[in-house]
């Protein structure tokens, strides 16, 4: 039963990082972009962990809360480079 | 007992499953950026949270093993989301909305995205009288 849940939300996982590569790809502004990529990093944090049930392993969850660590990161630095035109003033 | 477990988990990470899809097809659908940061805090909140007890009940339940590593993704989700949505938030507030006709006025020096750029009646007229300077000539 697992297996047909899990197989499930790898496709809702995987439509949805397509989803928002449209928005990635056709934002009309910068925000939007952002946030799209934002959304991409949790929806990768969904996969990767999904993956490491399916394989059965805990080796995953570094890898998960490395790619939140450095989501968070990169979104705040995109949105300081927007407001200011510089990251470290 | 087994069958429960795996029933529970399964109804996780479909629900999961269903939550992210919601929040980006939000994010597709809905027709404005201040509307679209709404969207996938769904996918951050109930999505990702879902898989996480999914994978924390599971790897209790098969292997044994009691980890909380998860709750710790959760917490770090949970604890910038709200930083992250205020910062998209400025950036669109100050590239694409224009703070002296469609806000009111924040009763301060700065603008709703604390960095706006001036008014061009805020700037001296005379630079020569900017306190800077007459500071220099008295030197």
């Amino acid at each position: 039963m697992i297996e047909y849940a899990l197989n499930f939300a790898f496709v809702c996982a995987g439509l949805s990082l397509l989803i928002n590569l449209w928005r990635l790809s056709f934002g009309p502004t910068i925000a939007d972009r952002v946030l799209a990529v934002d959304t991409m990093a949790i929806n990768g944090i969904a996969l990767l962990v999904l993956y490491g049930i399916g394989r059965a392993t805990s080796m995953y969850f570094e890898a998960a809360l490395l790619f939140a660590m450095v989501g968070f990161v990169s979104t705040v630095a995109y949105c300081k480079f927007v407001l200011r035109g510089d990251i470290i003033e | 007992m087994e069958f429960f477990a795996e029933l529970v988990i399964s109804v996780l990470i479909v629900i999961g499953g269903l939550f992210t899809l919601i929040g980006s097809f939000g994010l597709v659908k809905l027709p404005h950026l201040l509307m679209r940061l709404h969207a996938p805090t769904k996918a951050t909140t109930v999505g990702v949270g879902s898989i996480l007890i999914a994978s924390m009940l599971f790897f209790w339940i098969e292997q044994g093993t009691f980890t909380i590593h998860e709750l710790l993704i959760t917490i770090f989700l949970f604890l910038t989301a709200p930083i992250t949505a205020n910062l998209i938030g400025k950036a669109y507030l100050l590239r694409h909305v224009d703070p002296h006709e469609e806000l009111p006025h924040t009763g301060e020096k700065e603008g709703w995205a604390t960095f706006d750029p001036r008014h061009p009646e805020e700037y001296p007229k005379d630079p020569g009288k900017l306190p800077q300077e007459e500071a220099r000539k008295t030197d």
